[in-house]
């Protein structure tokens, strides 16, 4: 075994980090653009060089990389400061949904700007009715000769108020049971009757949105897959939401609870030296680890031209209580001043306390602990579902709180 | 990209897993944990036969001279299949310790005789409860003879010598010290897990030889454990992927109220739990057998890391296994026991998890300075 690139792979990293080395935006001007326009900015750079979305087709934009190829390149883009990705969702997981779904004439007009970032595009898919249980939705359209009409309510649409289109999945038959009665639709979001509503998270924060549709008309060249196929079709889209999502929990790393432990003191020795801290620190470093060895186990496959195994499905259901777990423990080492979230202030800036507060979102988004569990167990370990009550009754006879 | 074993390395794990289904399915370790015997002889000279007890040992002194990664997948399917056998003493510890410390006759005298497997050997460190302290041994050599009690030795009853660590004048030392002789008495004794022999070692006046020329570095002790972890992680590993797929077909045949018990989310979780630990625990042991074979500066923190991953997974799946089983898994007649049983002995050798976990942080904070 070895850590090192294939001489191909060694060729395409020299070529990625030469590239990066000379056009990463490093000069001040830049950064007085509002973090959108950055991101747009760079996101232009890199699709006018080939070097945006390059696992997909040159026709859509990309160069037609390798798996293993995106991921060097990741890793290369890493290793800079660069602007936020604003594209992840309609790049990771609406791009592919397009491809898989779209007519030819769609593709070519809606992939390209995607990759370059011209185009921003969002996911309307939970509500407030059904988050895990996805396929309870209401939201409807109606057929009104060539158009629909859709009629209803989305929630925690990430990025809704920047974004330019949307795919929403809607019921267009509540007379058949759930998942039979879906369709799938891209949407223009400044389409009259589309209003969109910032939430305010309990971080303070707003990264998402509530979407509300009140008689949205939208075009039916513009449903991707058959009337009723919606199911099928958002599953292509939530089978590549788990890749996007993955791995970066921030700075919240092993070695940030080593630096706290070395700072603060337990009856008058580091606490670092107490064995009830000794032994947070390497159950931490055990689930840390075992994620980064996994990750390298999964590069090997992708290297060799395989598919990597299920056990990438992990990622989100260690790291995110992980991150909890820490974060909560790092503030009571700090003992009453753990409190302190005042970035001025705070011991590491705060990022012990927004990591604390942000937690809970991530064991929640892109799948619950609990629907994460049930994955690993259906699809890994092959156990069979849960009975559902709602099964083989049409949609407006199943049982609502 | 190549954290991997190879294609010859796999090939060899579906013959070690093909073998021991058939040798060493689960009656053969009920035989053991039901009768007299600390071992299964004849399965020992099997596997001796396989060349399994030569893998790293170097080929001028009859071994194969393989890597350790042969050795990590050898002791993944021991593990898988709970074989009741003497190989973690006589390989992971005692060969390693006469291959990394003996003088060129004590390795010329003994490891032909290990890698053949017609000699076992077994290292002796603990000396009662507690956590073992390299400085304060109460096993004493003087001269050519050796004084002190070790308990527990694992298997001690059928080892034609231990590797004993001792104090002295000069300092810690590992000894040569052959078991048949009249300076020892030796008793059973019953641990957790009857299918591996346990002995009291009293040693008055025994006759022993030091290892090597000298005194003994603690560090070069705790780099023989090191090692000894990585392997003993894999054979852990196997034990909990057996105890995760037992649980995961019994839930799937057992029905409680109209429906198998795998269907129930309490189940399933606690399933993919298993799953979940397991695969960080292989991931881990990755990384320590990679430390291990390329002679890594980072042996010290993978070995920890994969030990303790190892504990925490092997003890999980093992306790889980039974609580799927309900009733059915607390009794002697079903088999869930088995690994319990190994589970928890292998974690308790060569220092528990609260040690490992110790290591760790300190070759992490080792590391992070270096880096």
């Amino acid at each position: 075994m070895d850590f090192n690139d294939t001489p191909e792979e060694a060729r395409f990293r020299e070529e990625a980090s030469s590239w990066l080395a000379k056009n990463a935006p490093t000069d001040d001007a830049f950064r007085t653009l509002s973090p959108l326009e950055q991101a747009k900015v760079w996101q232009k750079r890199k699709y006018d060089a080939g070097w945006a979305c390059i696992g997909w087709a040159p026709e859509f934009g990309g160069r037609g990389a390798s798996a293993i190829e995106e991921v060097i390149w990741r890793q290369e883009e890493s290793q800079y400061d660069l602007p936020a990705n604003f594209f992840l969702i309609g790049q990771g997981m609406i791009g592919p949904t397009l491809m898989a779904w779209a007519s030819d004439e769609d593709k070519a007009r809606f992939l390209p700007p995607l990759a370059s970032g011209e185009e921003v595009w969002c996911q309307l898919f939970s509500e407030p009715a059904g988050g895990s249980d996805l396929a309870a939705l209401r939201t409807r359209a109606e057929r009104d000769g060539d158009d629909w009409v859709i009629n209803g309510q989305k929630i925690w649409t990430s990025g809704a108020h920047y974004s330019d289109y949307g795919v929403i999945v809607v019921r267009t038959d509540p007379t058949v049971p759930k998942h039979k009665g879906l369709s799938y639709f891209y949407v223009d979001m400044k389409a009259p009757g589309v209003e969109i509503k910032p939430i305010k998270q309990l971080t303070g924060d707003s990264d998402f949105n509530e979407v509300y549709f009140t008689d949205v008309r939208v075009s039916d060249s513009q449903r991707l897959g058959e009337v009723g196929q919606g199911w099928q079709v958002s599953l292509t889209t939530l089978m590549n939401e788990r890749a996007a999502i993955g791995g970066s929990f921030g700075q919240m790393d092993v070695s940030l609870a080593v630096s706290v432990a070395e700072e603060v003191e337990i009856n008058g020795r580091p606490a670092l030296e107490d064995a009830a801290v000794r032994a947070r620190i390497a159950n931490w470093y055990v689930q840390e680890a075992g994620l980064k060895y996994t990750g390298y186990r999964s590069l090997t496959a992708l290297s060799r031209g395989a598919l990597p195994g299920p056990e990438n499905s992990i990622g989100k259901l260690v790291g995110a209580p992980k991150m909890q777990a820490m974060s909560s423990y790092l503030m009571d080492l700090l003992g009453a001043s753990g409190a302190i979230a005042d970035e001025s202030l705070a011991a590491k800036a705060g990022i012990i306390q927004r990591a604390y507060m942000g937690a809970p979102g991530l064991r929640i988004a892109g799948g619950t602990d609990e629907i994460m569990a049930n994955i690993i167990a259906e699809r890994v370990l092959g156990l069979p579902q849960e009975p559902r009550l709602d099964k083989g009754i049409p949609f407006n006879e199943v049982p609502t709180g | 990209m190549n954290f991997e074993f190879s294609d010859e390395q796999q090939l060899l794990r579906e013959q070690a897993r093909g073998f021991l289904t058939e040798y060493c399915p689960a009656s053969v370790v009920r035989a053991v944990l039901d009768g007299d015997q600390d071992w299964d002889a004849a399965l020992w000279q099997k596997v001796a036969d396989m060349g399994w007890t030569a893998t790293v040992i170097p080929e001028a002194y009859g071994g194969l001279g393989l890597s350790y990664y042969e050795l990590a997948i050898i002791a993944e399917e021991m593990g898988r299949s709970a074989a009741p056998l003497p190989f973690s003493s006589s390989v992971y510890l005692a060969s390693e310790a006469i291959q990394r410390f003996g003088t060129e006759a004590q390795k010329s005298a003994w490891l032909p005789r290990l890698a053949s497997g017609e000699c076992v050997a077994t290292v002796a460190m603990a000396e009662g409860a507690g956590r073992l302290a390299l400085g304060r041994l109460e096993t004493c050599r003087s001269g050519s003879q050796l004084s002190g009690t070790k308990v527990p030795v694992a298997d001690a009853s059928i080892a034609e010598v231990a590797v004993v660590l001792a104090r002295s004048e000069a300092g810690l030392e590992a000894c040569l010290v052959p078991l048949q002789q009249a300076g020892i008495s030796m008793e059973p004794v019953i641990t957790l897990d009857t299918s591996r022999g346990h002995s009291v070692i009293t040693f008055d006046g025994a006759q022993a030889e030091v290892l090597g020329h000298a005194a003994l570095d603690p560090v070069d002790w705790e780099s023989l454990l090191d090692g000894a972890a990585v392997l003993l992680a894999w054979e852990q590993l196997g034990l909990a992927e057996t105890a995760l797929t037992q649980a995961r077909d019994y839930a799937l045949q057992r029905f409680a109220f109209g429906r198998a018990i795998g269907s129930y989310q309490a189940i399933k979780h606690k399933l993919a739990n298993m799953y979940v630990k397991n695969t960080l625990a292989r991931s881990n042991a990755y990384y320590g057998v990679w430390a291990l074979a390329e002679g890594s500066d980072e042996l010290p923190l993978a070995a920890a890391t994969a030990r303790v991953a190892a504990i925490q997974a092997s003890t999980y799946a093992a306790e889980e296994n039974i609580q799927t089983h309900g009733g059915m898994g607390f009794t002697w007649e079903f088999d869930c026991h088995f690994y319990l049983r190994r589970a928890k002995l292998l974690s308790l050798a060569i220092g528990s998890e609260a040690m490992w976990q110790d290591r760790l942080v300190s070759a992490l904070a080792a590391h992070s300075a270096a880096a």
